[in-house]
């Protein structure tokens, strides 16, 4: 990474960590297929179940079984959801998830409506807390599964998972939780808070992009999606991508070791940056103000558009993400900042923080400051200086 | 031109915008977007013998928003209100050499905001124009902003 630059989009892609770069990359040049028998194949073979160790610990799953990896977290949500909505279609054909999940929940969600499945999303407060009344009452004798992410990306607001477990288990459905946002910044017990399945994405560990994991608690009625050589309990056919796996074991276990510490070294510089952010007017913290990745600070500003805050900041060396709809692939405003009440035009103003590792407290000073330059450059240059008042709710077409 | 990102012409004018700003009582205005699809922008016009002698602009949007009006605001200065007219969302486009296909509906409005300045100019004076049927674009771009890649 350039040294006079100051990378705060982790959420987006994290860089590999030095130590699981040099740890995985001796399987780079190894091409055992551990389904072999001969020394290649074994080496190849005992680096995934050392992986699949390390995996489970991060989590504390009962048994390193229980994990089965996949290509990434996209991958992963599709087979815990789908797996375990048609495998239990006896029970009935009603899934859910909540409004803020990402698209890769969302997705395998809606289309299970093409296969008869009805689906609802249940609803977030301003902060992104779910609702937890609307979750029971949404819940009924058809219900198999409930998709939850345990931390949101865009808003960093993590879900009172273990309630929502209690909920969805005296109904007798399953629970699957996307941590892709929140492993290794919070910590996570599938066995303390009762977890049905529990998505994982390598990259977002600091491991290579390319591996995910499924945690799949032992007993879960679940069926293959894809169906293959039957590599990964039949669940993920397909020969394993060796580099990945053993990098995002090796991520995971410094993940667990370092968490303590690194998480409470960066909530010290994220809570520094939110009060001098917040110094500014008309500028607004997303998400919720304590329930919240620690690693995570989010904000909108009033009367400009994100993508401009975006190449400004860039501009100013300061890398940021946005949830605007003109930085997006499909121009969309973010779905997750319009289920918690904002309008389109203030979901527009959206800057997202996401902080790492190579990530220091002096950093604070000089990303303050250009977010200031920032907002008082495209507030100069912006003819909307009231919000909603020229344009009234009923004339925007949405 | 790429799929993605901005030229550095497009960064040029997004990074020092030309003509920014208001002009007091000014002889023709146009506003075109709307705030719900991202995109606003304005246009003052100062006319002298047919031809436009100032001219200022501002605009909320993203980063081929306002690039395209800074760029408009120089492709406009010193042409008869005729010439303005002509200048089409490709003119502007193509000036600033290119923008992502993306961008090419949702965030090039300048062109549309200077027709409605001169549009403005010729009202005031008594002039009977013709509406194109196109009214400026208050409801996000035909289909609304959301539907421009689809």
């Amino acid at each position: 990474m350039d040294n006079n630059k100051i990378y705060m989009d982790r959420g987006s892609a994290t860089p590999i960590d030095p130590r699981v770069l040099e740890f995985a990359h001796p399987f780079l040049k190894t091409a055992g297929n551990p389904s072999a028998l001969h020394r290649q194949g074994l080496e190849a073979r005992s680096a995934i179940e050392e992986a699949r160790a390390k995996v489970a610990d991060l989590i504390n799953a009962e048994k390193p079984a229980s994990i089965i990896f996949t290509s990434g977290a996209t991958e992963s949500n599709n087979i815990a959801i789908r797996g375990t909505a048609m495998r239990n279609i006896g029970r009935g054909k009603h899934v859910m998830g909540s409004a803020i999940e990402h698209m890769s929940v969302l997705n395998p969600l809606k289309d299970l409506t093409k296969s008869g499945f009805t689906m609802d999303l249940v609803p977030v407060d301003k902060a992104g807390m779910v609702d937890l009344a609307k979750l029971e009452e949404l819940i009924s004798q058809e219900t198999v599964v409930l998709s939850i992410m345990h931390a949101n990306n865009e808003i960093g607001t993590i879900q009172p998972i273990k309630e929502i477990s209690k909920i969805v288990h005296e109904k007798g459905m399953y629970l699957h939780v996307d941590a892709t946002a929140s492993a290794g910044k919070v910590p996570i017990d599938v066995q303390d808070m009762n977890i049905d399945l529990l998505t994982l994405s390598s990259n977002d560990l600091g491991g290579p992009q390319g591996a995910g994991a499924l945690y799949i608690k032992t007993g879960t009625r679940i069926q293959t999606v894809m169906p293959g050589g039957g590599q990964e309990r039949g669940l993920r056919s397909g020969s394993e991508n060796i580099f990945a796996i053993a990098g995002m074991g090796e991520a995971a276990r410094l993940a667990k070791e370092e968490l303590p510490v690194e998480s409470e070294r960066l909530k010290r510089i994220r809570d520094d940056l939110i009060r001098q952010i917040l110094k500014n007017e008309k500028t607004f913290l997303t998400g919720h103000p304590e329930k919240r990745l620690p690693h995570h600070a989010s904000f909108r500003f009033s009367f400009i558009e994100g993508e401009s805050i975006l190449l400004m900041m860039d501009f100013q060396g300061v890398q940021i993400s946005t949830g605007s709809a003109c930085s997006s692939k499909t121009l969309e405003a973010s779905h997750v900042l319009l289920a918690t009440g904002l309008t389109h035009e203030q979901a527009h103003g959206s800057m997202v923080l996401t902080l790492g590792h190579e990530n220091k407290p002096e950093d604070v000073k000089i990303v303050a400051e250009a977010t200031k330059k920032t907002i008082d450059r495209l507030r100069m240059l912006s003819p909307i200086t009231q919000e909603g008042e020229e344009y009234p709710e009923e004339e925007h077409h949405h | 031109m790429t799929d993605i990102g901005y030229t550095e012409k497009v960064m040029d004018h997004f990074m020092n915008p030309r003509n920014v700003g208001v002009i007091e009582d000014p002889d023709g205005y146009g506003k075109v977007g709307n705030p719900t699809c991202g995109d606003v922008m304005e246009i003052f016009i100062n006319i002298a013998d047919n031809k436009i002698t100032e001219i200022k602009f501002r605009t909320f949007g993203c980063g081929s928003a306002i690039a395209t009006s800074s760029m408009i605001t120089e492709m406009a200065i010193g042409k008869t209100l005729e010439e303005a007219m002509e200048i089409t969302r490709n003119d502007v486009a193509e000036s600033l050499d290119g923008l992502p296909p993306k961008k090419m509906h949702c965030s090039n409005l300048a062109a549309d905001a200077l027709q409605e300045a001169v549009k403005d100019y010729w009202k005031k004076q008594g002039k009977v124009v013709e509406d194109d049927g196109e009214s400026p674009e208050m409801s996000c771009g035909g289909g609304g902003c959301d539907s421009c890649v689809k």
